[in-house]
């Protein structure tokens, strides 16, 4: 096994320093990191870890981050999983990526009885010994918006702090916080931030209220917070909102000007900027010009560190910070020959500047969560009254789009009840952001040469 | 015409916004709190899909959407505050 050649996350962590007030905090905790340094939230000795493949699976987010940033440097691989992560998958997936351990916080049961397992959690235990670290610990993710098992990505630590280089100047008493699980990337972006950076990390917690955090946030003195289009529409409808941030970042779906203005409005002290990232891409930019879009001048530019280009109408992007590789037998490279990841973003020039207007495969982005058509038409052709449907995505102003069905009945069917029948049988298969917001029976849909229905109305 | 009394346009917008939340609260199954004009939206019952829903369907029914366009229409925060942006974008 060859040394590794960086730094492990504890390391970093420690070496911004571990003043007091440093700290990690959900809504029931708040851990300072000077307590971490002798301790440990795992119940196996550290050295058994050593070189093993570790499935991180906890309810909440703390117990998985105390357990990664020990185990960096240890494990040969960390896999995160978030938090509503179907068990009917963990054994396929266990299988897939070689997972020798897994480590849970006894909230969730385990359905897998061949692996070994180990809990982790709180209060810390104290430990006299902290092995070094011997590996360059791969980071495991799970892409969001595929239909059926999800797919793992896999990232290296240098790869996903790439990013922390952007120039966000950042004083060591920041403290960050993010609506996002930070089992996505776009919370461990933030977690990473904070890590590194010498801040504080406040966490979002399913276990409260959008007005409770919001509340907990602003008596935290949180100071950079980031959050979907999504999120912040709906942080922006609570009255709870006492944050008074310095810096304001957007992520994860398309930002439109009305939630820039009203950011802007709302936080008026606050540097507002919005990043393009995606899981495998990694963050390819971020805007902070206060503007919809991005300048025409970030495409095919020769002198940046991350290359982007825009080929058959979608984003391309090819950086130090993308994922290396998919896991798992019958995947598809990451990347093209060029090392170049298609994002599937489509984009449109005008006037000097890049907008995205939607996605290649027709992917419909529901305050963040992707929903693939055919999977949502695969239900409502369940009942035996539809024909076809085409399940597309209509724009909406408060969760960037929501989901819509156009139905053709066969000629037998009368339409009086079942409209109501198919939603039931959606509401029985598909989580409530797949299920058609709106459902219109229409005479016929397109059948396109190829005998596909045409998707594009 | 007194100013204090609704024209019939706008009370009918009432109807048709207030007939929405309940109607997306059944299909959604959330249970939805008595709808005060100072009810906060987030304590509706509603999340916001459900609201992204009420707003499609107040869309094909009145033809206004007031949080597309003007893009300076701040969210509103209380029940009222979404009727008021709504009878305002209709006048």
């Amino acid at each position: 096994m060859p040394p590794p050649d960086r730094p492990s996350l504890w390391q970093l962590i420690a070496g911004a320093g571990l003043p007091e007030p440093r700290f990690i905090a959900d809504s029931e905790q708040r851990i300072h990191w000077l307590d971490v340094a002798r301790a440990t939230t795992l119940n196996a000795p550290l050295d058994s870890f050593l070189g093993k493949c570790v499935l991180l699976r906890t309810a909440h987010q703390l117990p998985t981050i105390l357990a990664a940033v020990e185990l960096d440097g240890i494990a040969s691989r960390l896999i995160l999983c978030p938090p509503d992560f179907p068990a009917a998958h963990l054994p396929a997936i266990i299988a897939d990526a070689a997972v020798d351990f897994l480590v849970h916080d006894e909230t969730i049961p385990t359905t897998d009885n061949t692996t070994t397992t180990a809990r982790c959690g709180l209060p810390l235990t104290p430990i006299t010994h902290r092995p070094a670290p011997t590996q360059n610990t791969e980071w495991i993710l799970f892409t969001s918006g595929t239909t059926g098992r999800p797919k793992m990505v896999i990232h290296t630590l240098p790869g996903l702090t790439g990013p922390l280089d952007d120039g966000l100047a950042v004083t060591k008493d920041a403290v960050w916080s993010t609506f996002y699980d930070i089992r996505r990337y776009g919370g461990l972006q933030i977690l990473l931030r904070a890590c590194l950076g010498g801040g504080s990390m406040v966490l979002s917690d399913t276990r409260e209220s959008l007005a409770a955090f919001l509340t907990r946030a602003g008596a935290a003195g949180v100071t950079h917070i980031s959050g979907t289009p999504s999120h912040w529409r709906r942080a922006l409808m609570s009255d709870a909102n006492a944050m008074s941030p310095a810096y304001v970042r957007l992520s994860g779906e398309v930002a439109d000007q009305a939630i820039l203005n009203n950011l802007k409005q709302a936080y008026p002290h606050a540097a507002v900027a919005h990043a393009f990232a995606s899981t495998e891409a990694g963050v390819a930019f971020d805007v902070r010009d206060g503007m919809a879009g991005f300048p025409a001048a970030y495409i095919d530019d020769p002198n940046a560190k991350i290359a982007m280009r825009v080929q058959d109408g979608s984003l391309r992007i090819r950086s130090s910070r993308t994922a290396l590789r998919y896991i798992g037998e019958h995947t598809a490279p990451v990347m093209d020959s060029e090392g170049y990841v298609d994002t599937g973003d489509l984009v449109e020039r005008r006037d000097g500047r890049y907008y995205f207007v939607g996605r290649r495969e027709g992917i419909i982005n529901v305050g963040g969560q992707k929903v693939h058509p055919e999977e949502v038409e695969a239900v409502v052709n369940l009942h035996p009254a539809v024909l076809m449907s085409r399940v597309r995505g209509r724009p909406s102003p408060i969760t960037g789009a929501i989901v819509a069905a156009d139905i053709v009945l066969n000629q037998a069917s009368v339409a009086s009840n079942v409209q109501h029948e198919i939603l039931e049988t959606c509401r029985t298969h598909l989580p409530a952001f797949k299920v058609p917001a709106l459902l219109t029976i229409v005479e016929k849909l397109d059948v396109g040469a190829a005998g596909k229905l045409l998707r594009r109305a | 015409m007194p100013n204090d009394a609704p024209s019939a346009a706008t009370g009918s917008i009432r109807a048709a916004i207030l007939e929405q939340f309940e109607q997306v609260a059944k299909q959604q199954r959330k249970t939805l709190k008595p709808l005060t004009d100072d009810l906060p939206l987030l304590d509706s019952g509603l999340d916001s899909l459900c609201i992204a829903v009420i707003v499609a369907v107040l869309d094909d029914q009145l033809g206004v959407d007031p949080f597309s366009g003007d893009m300076d229409a701040p969210f509103p925060k209380t029940i009222g505050q979404f009727i008021s942006i709504y009878e305002n974008a209709a006048a």
